[in-house]
This record gives structure tokens, C-alpha cells and sequence, in this order.
């Protein structure tokens, strides 16, 4: 185990406030905290819970600047804010700053490593901080650090059921007999999938993740982007498709393929015993390697606390 | 229209078309020699089944060599294996497999040919509309493919978006040509193709 670490957490949702949550359980201290609006920072430690019950009466986690946080003196930065595509902003530039810094940087958001690896890996190469990703594949799942503990040029390809919502979907209408709009209705309702599902039912947020193994299995010799994937979602899929399945002891659902020659993504056919056919909210990553055959790693694949396990995971990784 | 699949398969079809055209004014004695060919065949286990798959042999000029009727050798699809020897020449000996697939028998080998894998895809989409019977013609008229179950759901009529599942038999090593085939008439037509996993991955 390393030493506790002094953390500055960017991002307020679910992930970001339960890393601020459980940090003190990992051996860790909470340096800084911002949301898109304000952020708190102490050098000695904010006072995470206050700082959490006034994100929820108030809206905001403090009264200092946002940007106060990426300034603090920390030694691991969590990069919590929302995914964005093409430049991967503000994200990108966080990262950037706590690198120029020779800070840590632990990601849960996927920007930067599915759509600017390279830059990243440059960057990182300049710093005496290191990069770490793992939240941002398969959140609870320790898909990447497996990956490493094999070195990447011992897995040949990386595959999986890596986005909740359009599993909970797939699951749903296969079990239930229900068509897509009536799913995601409820799937709405329960809060499995957001107001605007588009990000997760067409498949953008499983690629990012193929993206992001696709990187990591390239080892730098090769850089992929979203623009290299082959993405289908799960917009057209019938119920009378999961009922002809069915009918043949199979189910669909939405898989995630990467290799180091690229990624596809899209609903495939699967038999209903078969490891990839999880249900619900379940993720599961199967990665094939050349000495030990094929690994199956399955568990939660989204959520706050989960989420935060997998980054205070990694930022126990650092030195 | 011959869809692009292995190479070998497209000089095959091109040799087949040279000597059928040269036949004409020409005969090749070889070729119109009747020789011996095994077809194999799964059948459900109903009445007149096998009376079904040998009519097309006498219809279409071939000579009923031997039959072995496997009774009690159940496929893992419940259907009785069926042997026949027959001889004819290589063009009714065509015309008698296309006779056997149209009417719905299940042709698992025919001469040398052998269809050792399978592949199983949904395609969803307005199947009927884009002509369900091109499409399965398609697939059937690959020299590498050949389709052994078919079942179609159209919950809302043949005007709505329907899903079709196609069980594929292709020769050793075909199934990826067999995919390509596939997604390439799903995407002239408009229709999704739900695939297997690459490599049997499970």
C-alpha cells in the first residue's frame, strides 16, 4: 500500500462526490473539490461531508473559484467531470495542468484517454506524474490493471457488455416481451438511463470504453479515436428480434469489440448460458491472452461508490 | 448476379460458365459423362419426407445408386440423416441439388461439398418489402452457403419493421465470407444485421 495521498477532485456528480465520500476510507485526504461553479480548498483536509450536503441544499460545493482547485496543492488530480468528445475539454486541459505540475492524474472521465491518448501519453511522458484510467472502463471492474498485470501484448483482443443502460434495455425487452420505447420509458423512471439515452443506446459510450482497450492493447503503436470505431447501437432492435432468439436459445446484446487492429460495436447474437449474456446493470469484460486463455471479469459496471473504487484504486497504484 | 465471396469459388463459377458455353457447339465428352455423387441430406422426421427428397433426383434425370436411411442417428437439430448415392452428369446433378434445396430439404453435402460450420444471424428491417425471397436466394446461390433453417417475425404485418433469423451452413472456413455476404445484401437493402460474436467468443 502507498502512502496517503492528497487529493484535488474536479467533478461533482456521482462519481466525484463519492470519491470525496470514501477518499478518508482509502487512506486518502481531500485537498480540493469543484464543481462546474465553485470549489472548496483546504490544505488540511476539507470537511468532505459539509462540503457534500451543501452540493446537495445549495447546488455548489463551496465559495472559492473553480480553477482555486486545479491550483491547490495536491499530489493526485481526479479528473470527475463529464465525458466530451472531440477535444475532450475541459478535461483535457486539467489533465495538462497537473502534468505541467509533475502532479498524478486519475481519470473517470473518458475523454482525454478515448479521444486524445497520444497527447495524453506525450504529456505524461514529460511529467513526473503518471496517468491512470481504470473508472473509465467497466467502473467497479479492474479491466485495465488486469490488462497491465498481463502486459497488453499478452491480450490479443478485449471484448464486452460495457454499457448498463442499453443492457438494462436489451435484458428488459428480452425478458419482459416489451418493445424498446416502453423500456426505456422505464428505464427512465428508475433512473438507469438518462433524459437524452442517445450517448448509451447508440453505442458512443461502449465505443469510447473499446476505444480506451483498444489504446491500452496498442501499447502506443497505435492511436484510436471514435472515429475508428464501427458503431451500431440498440435503436433497431425489435422486440420480434429478441423474440426469434429466444427462440433458439440466444439473446442480443450490445458488445464491445477491441483489438489492436480496431473496434467494433454493436447488438450480436449470443446464447443465453453464455458469460457475455449478463443482464441488468451488469458489465462484464472478457479479455482472450495468449498464455492464459480466455478471462471473464464481471461486476458493476456504473455507480457513484463503484465508480469511486475503481479511481481510489488507481490513485492507490501511484507511487 | 454472383456475389463476391472466396476466389476460388468465383473461378469455379467462371470455369462452370466457359464450359456450359463451349458445350453448346462443342460437347466435352468428360462432362457429360454421368459419374457417381453422395448427397447428404437432414430430414424431419415426418411421412413422406424421404419420398419428397427422391422425387427431384428422378425428375431431373439422376440415377438412384443406394440409399442410407439413418433411423435411429438423430441429428443435434432432430432431423434423420439421409444418404443417397446418385448418378448423373454435373449439370443434372446441379439441377437435382437446386431441385432438393427448393423444395425445403435440407442438403448438407452434395458431391464434394461439405457444410461443416454453421452461422446463425437476425437481420431485421422491411424484410418483405426488399423481396425476403431475393435474399434468401442470395444467400442459397453462394456455391459456399446454403440455408438451413430460416423463421421469420412480423408481429406487425409485412408493412412493419420484421426480424428473420437464418441459420447458415457454409463450407469449412467460409463463415466469415458468409458474413460479408450477408451484411453486403443487408446493406443494399436496408436492414440491420444482428451477427455472432467473431470466433466463437462466448
Amino acid at each position: 500500500m502507498s502512502d496517503g495521498k492528497r487529493l484535488a477532485v474536479l467533478g461533482a456528480g456521482a462519481v466525484g462526490s463519492s470519491v470525496v465520500d470514501l477518499a478518508a476510507e482509502y487512506g486518502h485526504e481531500v485537498v480540493a473539490f469543484a464543481d462546474s461553479s465553485a470549489a472548496v480548498v483546504d490544505a488540511d483536509g476539507i470537511d468532505a461531508a459539509a462540503a457534500l450536503e451543501r452540493k446537495q441544499t445549495e447546488g455548489t460545493v463551496g465559495d472559492a473559484d473553480p480553477d482555486a482547485a486545479l491550483a491547490a496543492d495536491y499530489d493526485v488530480l481526479v479528473e470527475a467531470t463529464p465525458t466530451t468528445l472531440g477535444d475532450a475539454e475541459p478535461g483535457f486541459s486539467h489533465l495538462k495542468t497537473a502534468l505541467e505540475r509533475d502532479r498524478h492524474v486519475v481519470l473517470a472521465n473518458k475523454g482525454p484517454v478515448a479521444e486524445r491518448y497520444g497527447d495524453v501519453r506525450a504529456l505524461e511522458r514529460e511529467s513526473a506524474g503518471n496517468v491512470r484510467f481504470e473508472a473509465t472502463v467497466g467502473g467497479a471492474i479492474p479491466i485495465i490493471s488486469t490488462v497491465e498485470d498481463l502486459s497488453p501484448s499478452h491480450v490479443t483482443a478485449a471484448r464486452g457488455v460495457l454499457n448498463g443502460t442499453a443492457n438494462f434495455i436489451l435484458s428488459r425487452m428480452a425478458a419482459e416481451g416489451i418493445d424498446y420505447e416502453h423500456v426505456l420509458a422505464e428505464a427512465q423512471d428508475l433512473g438507469v438511463a438518462e433524459a437524452d439515452p442517445t450517448f448509451d443506446v447508440e453505442g458512443t459510450d461502449a465505443a469510447l470504453k473499446c476505444v480506451i482497450l483498444a489504446n491500452v492493447l496498442s501499447a502506443g503503436e497505435r492511436e484510436f479515436t471514435l472515429s475508428d470505431a464501427e458503431v451500431e447501437g440498440i435503436t433497431n432492435v425489435p422486440g420480434s428480434a429478441l423474440e426469434l432468439a429466444a427462440e433458439d436459445g440466444r439473446t442480443i446484446r450490445l458488445v464491445g469489440e477491441a483489438t489492436r487492429d480496431g473496434i467494433r460495436v454493436g447488438p450480436r447474437l449470443i446464447p443465453q448460458n453464455a458469460a457475455l449474456a449478463v443482464t441488468g446493470t451488469r458489465n462484464i469484460a472478457q479479455l482472450e491472452t495468449t498464455n492464459a486463455g480466455q478471462l471473464n471479469l464481471s461486476g458493476r459496471g456504473a455507480g457513484g461508490p463503484e465508480t469511486a473504487s475503481a479511481v481510489l484504486g488507481d490513485v492507490g497504484r501511484l507511487d | 448476379m454472383t456475389p463476391a465471396l472466396g476466389s476460388d469459388s468465383e473461378t469455379e463459377r467462371a470455369d462452370d460458365a466457359e464450359r456450359s458455353g463451349r458445350s453448346r457447339g462443342d460437347i466435352d465428352d468428360a462432362d457429360r459423362e454421368p459419374q457417381p455423387h453422395t448427397i447428404r441430406l437432414e430430414l424431419a422426421d415426418e411421412p413422406g419426407q424421404l419420398l419428397a427428397a427422391l422425387e427431384p433426383i428422378s425428375e431431373n434425370g439422376g440415377n438412384l445408386l443406394s440409399i442410407f436411411h439413418e433411423r435411429g442417428n438423430v441429428t443435434p437439430r432432430g432431423r434423420i440423416p439421409v444418404e443417397v448415392d446418385v448418378e448423373a452428369t454435373p449439370d443434372r446433378f446441379e439441377a437435382i441439388v437446386a431441385a432438393l434445396r427448393e423444395g425445403g430439404l435440407n442438403v448438407v453435402q452434395a458431391g464434394a461439398e461439405h457444410y461443416a460450420e454453421e452461422v446463425v444471424v437476425l437481420l431485421v428491417g422491411h424484410l418483405v418489402d426488399t423481396d425476403l425471397s431475393d435474399t434468401l436466394r442470395r444467400v442459397e446461390g453462394n456455391p459456399a452457403t446454403s440455408i438451413a433453417d430460416f423463421s421469420l417475425n412480423a408481429p406487425e404485418g409485412r408493412n412493419d419493421t420484421s426480424s428473420a433469423r437464418l441459420r447458415i451452413a457454409t463450407r469449412a472456413g467460409e463463415t466469415t465470407a458468409a458474413l460479408e455476404l450477408v451484411r453486403e445484401i443487408a446493406s443494399e437493402k436496408d436492414l440491420h444485421v444482428v451477427e455472432p460474436l467473431a470466433g466463437g467468443a462466448l
